[in-house]
Formats: structure tokens, sequence, C-alpha cells
């Protein structure tokens, strides 16, 4: 069971309350999809993504970015059991969608790139950079957990 | 032999233009050692950085930080050949330094972060996607020559 000090409780919530689902959604996406361009091969269904600018102007990649920061921000809510929380997830991704697990943490690392930009070195301290980590460490993990 | 097209190699170079080596190499080093603690294994005779405080504090930290991050300003002038400019380094973490090579890829990953702290909306994902590659690059450098 992952343990939260009550430090890394407060740095998530005051970080999480000024995030953008939409917007910090879609960049940590479309940077994924951009950076690591295999893992458009899960969503050869959205259209057009050969160059950055089809990504950017894709609509299902903005909604999709919407809809996974939404499931962080549900993760966030519950935080004192993400693995039993996104146990259905891990197994959606495992048993249908066929995510090789290795992508959740690219993912997880563009979440905090996302992040980092956004809020400037002195608000994105090592502090809230290392909560943050760890907050896409353990998602990561828990969607992993059901595969087999 | 890695290829970089004329656009990649000149993103890198402007981007590079406007890295402060000092500061965000310091602040690179240091949010390694605290985020990843296994590191500061490698680095005893620092002396004290058990808390960030004192990690922060730590004059061999901004010292080496700008000393790393120096050194992978040096592979940009030699993006055609990073591997064989590259190679004493590698010998030298092999060999006398024993460090871990996947350390090498969590520091590219934490200088990444700091560049878009520091840069922002400028960290567009043309440039991390060029930026990535290069700290990529420089960790399979840095491990090309471990046996």
């Amino acid at each position: 069971m992952v343990l939260w000090d009550a430090a890394e409780k407060k740095v998530i919530a005051s970080v999480w309350a000024k995030v953008d689902i939409e917007a910090d959604g879609f960049q940590a996406l479309l940077r994924t999809l951009h950076v690591y361009p295999w893992t458009k091969r899960y969503f050869s269904h959205f259209g057009a993504m050969s160059t950055l600018k089809d990504i950017e102007s894709n609509p299902k990649v903005r909604a999709h970015g919407r809809k996974v920061m939404a499931a962080v921000g549900d993760a966030i809510s519950h935080m004192d059991n993400i693995k039993g929380h996104l146990s259905q997830l891990s197994q959606l991704h495992s048993d249908k969608l066929h995510v090789d697990p290795a992508n959740f943490e690219l993912l997880g690392n563009n979440i905090v790139i996302v992040l980092a930009a956004k809020f400037g070195a002195d608000a994105f301290t090592p502090e809230v950079q290392a909560t943050f980590q760890k907050l896409v460490a353990v998602i990561s993990s828990a969607l992993t957990r059901e595969y087999h | 032999m890695v290829h970089w097209d004329a656009t990649e190699k000149q993103t890198i170079t402007s981007f590079w233009g406007k890295v402060d080596l000092a500061a965000d190499g310091e602040h690179s080093l240091q949010r390694l050692l605290y985020v990843y603690p296994w590191c500061r294994r490698y680095f005893h005779k620092f002396g004290d950085l058990s808390t960030i405080s004192a990690i922060r504090k730590n004059s061999h930290v901004r010292a080496h930080g700008h000393k790393v991050l120096s050194a992978l300003g040096d592979c940009v002038p030699h993006l055609g050949d990073i591997k064989g400019h590259l190679a004493q380094l590698s010998k030298l973490h092999c060999e006398t330094l024993h460090v871990d090579p996947a350390n090498f890829c969590l520091l590219g990953q934490i200088i990444t972060i700091v560049l878009a702290s520091r840069f922002g909306a400028a960290f567009t994902p043309e440039v991390q996607a060029c930026f990535e590659k290069l700290v990529g690059v420089t960790a399979a450098g840095l491990s090309s020559q471990y046996h």
C-alpha cells in the first residue's frame, strides 16, 4: 500500500486545483504522440496524426487528452487506494486495448513535463516534482497491476 | 550512427544557446539527487546531501551540475558522432566511477523537466522531441563502452 504524507497530499491538491484538465491533458497526450511516435499505433481510429500539425488540430486527441487527465484527477480523489481504484481500467488496458504498459511511464513523464512548463521552476520545486513523479509512478504501476 | 536532419540540428543549436549551464546544471543535479535518492551514493565525497536544504546549499552540487551540463553541451557540436565523442567519458563512468548506466536516462529526464520549467511554452513539442533525442543519444553514448 502506498503511503502519502500530509505534505505530499497538500502539494498534489494545491497543484491539481490549478490544472486545466482539457488544455494540460491535450498537451500531455500530443507530446506523447509526437515524441514517442509508436504510441500513435494505439489511436489509428483518430484519423490524421502523421505530423505535429495534424496531431495539434485533431479533435479526438484533444478529447482523449481530457479523458486521460480526468482519470488522473479521479485517481487523486482515491489516493489511498489508487491500485484498487484503477483495477478495472488496468484490466481494460490489458485485455481490450492491449497497451504495452511501458507507455504509461512515457505519458506520466509528459504530464510532469507539461506541469513543469506550466508552473515554472519557482512553483514546480524539487519537492513538487518529486511528489508528482511519485504520483505518476503509482498510477503507472496500478494500471499495470492486472496485466497477465 | 544517429542521423539528425537540418531542422533538428537548428532546433538543438538555437535552443542550447539559451541554456544557463551553471543554474540549469545545478538545478538538474539537485533534483536528480532529491527525486532519485540512490544517486547520492555516487557523491559521498560531496558531504551532506541528506535533505533538500542540504542539497541546495551544497557547493559541490553546484559545481558538478555545471560540469555535467557543460559536458552535455559539448555534445552539441558533435551531433554527428556523439558516441565517438563520449567514448572516453563512457570508459571513465564504467571503469572508474562504476555508475549504473540506467542513471544516465534518469538525469536526461530530469534535465528535460528543468528546461521545461524554465522555458515554459517555448519548450514546444518540437523542441522537446529534439531534446529528448539528444539526451537519449547521450545516454546511449555514455553506456557504449560499458563491459
